[in-house]
């Protein structure tokens, strides 16, 4: 799934990499323990957190991660904008919470990070 | 550990510095990159200097971070100034930590550090001496 349609279903606002709207997303890992998401993230998994801060960043960076959605209609500062502008990242903000964000995804055939 | 001929960088990480926690990782991660490392092995390096990074971050005074890559392996050399680990074998064990409030808020501290470390490498030794530091070496094998 292309992220231009992440951005559909959860009804995001884009915040970085609006040029980058065409990025793959082959799955989805949903975590606010950035040493969870070391563990469990698979590289090119989208991450769905309510972490929003410069380590949600750098951990996608870290974990070939290639965009990023933050959930609860929390807002990165600017200098979170700002690194992740500097990386290249895209990152997407929803009002929808954790759970709900998941499985409008997963409804959708975006599978997990489980065993894979 | 040390080679002739292999390729070493030293890296400065300061305590309590979240603003540039995860420079060091990242600068490796791109060293590791530009030199046609595989992807796959890039990012076991990356996610294990990370967390090692973070450990320095969190709980040292200050530390250093020694890159070495020869044909066979990447070595990194995390030594620290800083508490130490009492139980090394303790701290090994998955959801075992000792992080305050402030590191949790950054999203850490949930005991995956070192388990996370041993998964992404090859080998792994902590030596630690309490109230005086900590060093720790991984090996990543091509």
């Amino acid at each position: 799934m292309k992220l231009e349609e992440v951005k559909r279903i959860l009804e995001c606002e884009v915040i970085t990499g609006h040029d980058r709207l065409d990025t793959e997303i082959k799955m989805v890992c949903g975590c606010d323990l950035m040493s969870d998401v070391l563990a469990f993230i698979k590289a090119d998994a989208l991450l769905l957190t309510g972490l929003v801060n410069r380590q949600a960043i750098r951990t996608a960076g870290v974990a070939d991660v290639p965009a990023v959605v933050f959930v609860r209609g929390k807002r990165p500062d600017e200098e979170t904008v700002a690194l992740a502008e500097e990386k290249g990242l895209p990152i997407l903000v929803t009002n929808l919470l954790l759970y709900e964000a998941c499985g409008r995804l997963y409804s959708q055939g975006v599978p997990g990070c489980e065993g894979r | 550990m040390t080679e002739e001929g292999a390729f070493r960088r030293n890296f400065e990480v300061l305590g309590e510095d979240f603003y540039n926690a995860g420079r060091v990782s990242t600068e490796i991660k791109e060293i590791l990159q530009q030199v046609g490392v595989a992807a796959t092995t890039v990012r076991r390096v990356a996610i294990a200097a990370y967390e090692a990074e973070m450990n320095v971050v969190m709980y040292a005074r200050r530390g250093t971070v020694c890159l070495e890559l020869t044909p066979e392996l990447v070595h990194l050399l995390v030594r620290d100034e800083g508490p130490g680990i009492e139980d090394i074998e303790l701290a090994m064990q998955e959801g075992y930590s000792t992080a305050t409030e402030r590191m949790r808020e950054m999203g850490f501290g949930a005991g995956m550090g070192l388990p996370n470390i041993q998964k992404n490498s090859d080998r792994l030794v902590i030596h630690s001496t309490a109230g005086v530091g900590t060093e720790v070496e991984i090996e990543v094998r091509f």
